[in-house]
């Protein structure tokens, strides 16, 4: 492992070249850019929350349709946390974050889903229990 | 020292020894902080970037962790064995406060990052103390949670829906709960060491840490409560 400490303050100058870095860091320093950064992340996440609680309660949302209204806004409540919160952008410098997130949210989605498809199958598959008790 | 050219030569090939294809190297271009390795200007990450790297690549891993506890609960959550549903546990005034405390926790959090990055000691401990302060009413609510509903009989013994249920939320409080005694633990370090390098770098996890839980608690009362009261 490195001895070599690294300091973002030497990276205000944003046309000097920078090497990469963690989620959560920012090399841009200025206490007002991490404050409005964070507020306009509440902000959105207060937003999308309060969101989904009135899909789930309000009646505005046609009922079988509320569970998929649910996802969408927890993803995207999810993902603004992601950009505000911690920080993972598109920039170059974070490129080992993101593909270290594409691979987990892989294996979340093959966990998740492939949990569900196969349980329900089998559920399907099975026969009632009280059929089996008789035999 | 006499031998100062010796001794960067040695530093060199000690790193091309601990790795070869210089894995954990890459070209910063001009001006670069780092001194290269002997193969143009490259030279090893910093400290900070692979702290930070390496915790996110923890996170990533317990989110995964999460995944299968999210997975069994979905696929749980109508065996009740006539016991309590899914709907008659969730208590939507309590989730809403959940939640609310959780999210403003992460902005304190977050501005407690951007203070220290200040090297505002003042403020990094005010903001330090809010976040643990709002996760412990968080921790509080849940608690009296589980509390009120083990005393309707709704205990994890009940039914694997319960087992489910009680595993996916425990977790989370579970990591809320070490989270706090981190929390309280940083404060005392900035307290007495200041912001030197490797507290920045334990602050900066903790920053990371405390925001994927929040993302976690996004799933749990999308998933567990609001999709509970709706079912």
């Amino acid at each position: 492992m490195s001895d070599i400490e690294y300091d973002p303050h030497e990276y205000a100058d944003p046309h000097r070249p920078r090497e990469d870095h963690a989620p959560g860091d920012e090399p841009e320093e200025s206490a007002g850019h991490w404050v409005r950064n964070y507020l306009i992340g509440l902000a959105l996440a207060a937003l999308l929350t309060v969101a989904s609680f009135m899909a789930a309660f309000s009646g505005l949302i046609w009922g079988p349709s509320v569970p998929v209204a649910l996802v969408v806004l927890a993803i995207a409540q999810m993902g603004v946390h992601l950009v505000f919160f911690l920080h993972i952008t598109t920039g170059p410098d974070n490129t080992n974050n993101v593909l270290a997130l594409a691979f987990g949210l892989l294996v979340v989605f093959l966990v998740v889903v492939g949990s569900i498809w196969i349980m329900s199958h089998l559920n399907h598959n099975m026969m009632p229990m009280d059929e089996m008790m008789r035999m | 020292m006499s031998d100062a050219p010796f001794s960067a030569a040695v530093e060199a090939y000690r790193r091309v020894q601990e790795d070869p294809h210089r894995l954990g190297h890459r070209g910063h271009g001009e001006g670069e902080p780092v001194p290269g390795t002997g193969h143009g200007e490259t030279g090893p990450a910093s400290k900070r970037v692979i702290v930070g790297y390496g915790f996110w690549i923890f996170l990533l891993s317990d989110i995964v962790m999460f995944a299968c506890f999210f997975a069994a609960y979905a696929v749980l959550q109508d065996a009740t064995a006539g016991g309590p549903t899914r709907r008659d546990i969730v208590d939507i005034n309590r989730v809403a406060w959940e939640t609310g405390l959780l999210l403003a926790s992460s902005f304190t959090c977050g501005l407690s990052f951007a203070a220290t990055n200040a090297r505002n000691k003042l403020w990094t401990q005010v903001f330090l103390l809010a976040t643990g302060l709002l996760g412990l009413g968080f921790l509080v609510l849940e608690l009296q949670e589980f509390m009120l509903l083990a005393a309707e009989g709704a205990t994890p013994q009940r039914s694997a829906f319960l087992t489910a249920f009680y595993t996916l939320v425990g977790c989370h409080g579970l990591h809320v709960a070490v989270g706090l005694l981190w929390l309280g633990t940083m404060m005392a370090q900035v307290q007495l060491k200041g912001f030197r390098h490797e507290i920045q770098h334990r602050l900066l996890c903790f920053n990371l840490f405390w925001h994927a839980l929040d993302i976690i608690w996004v799933g749990v009362f999308t998933i567990v409560y609001l999709m509970g009261a709706v079912a």
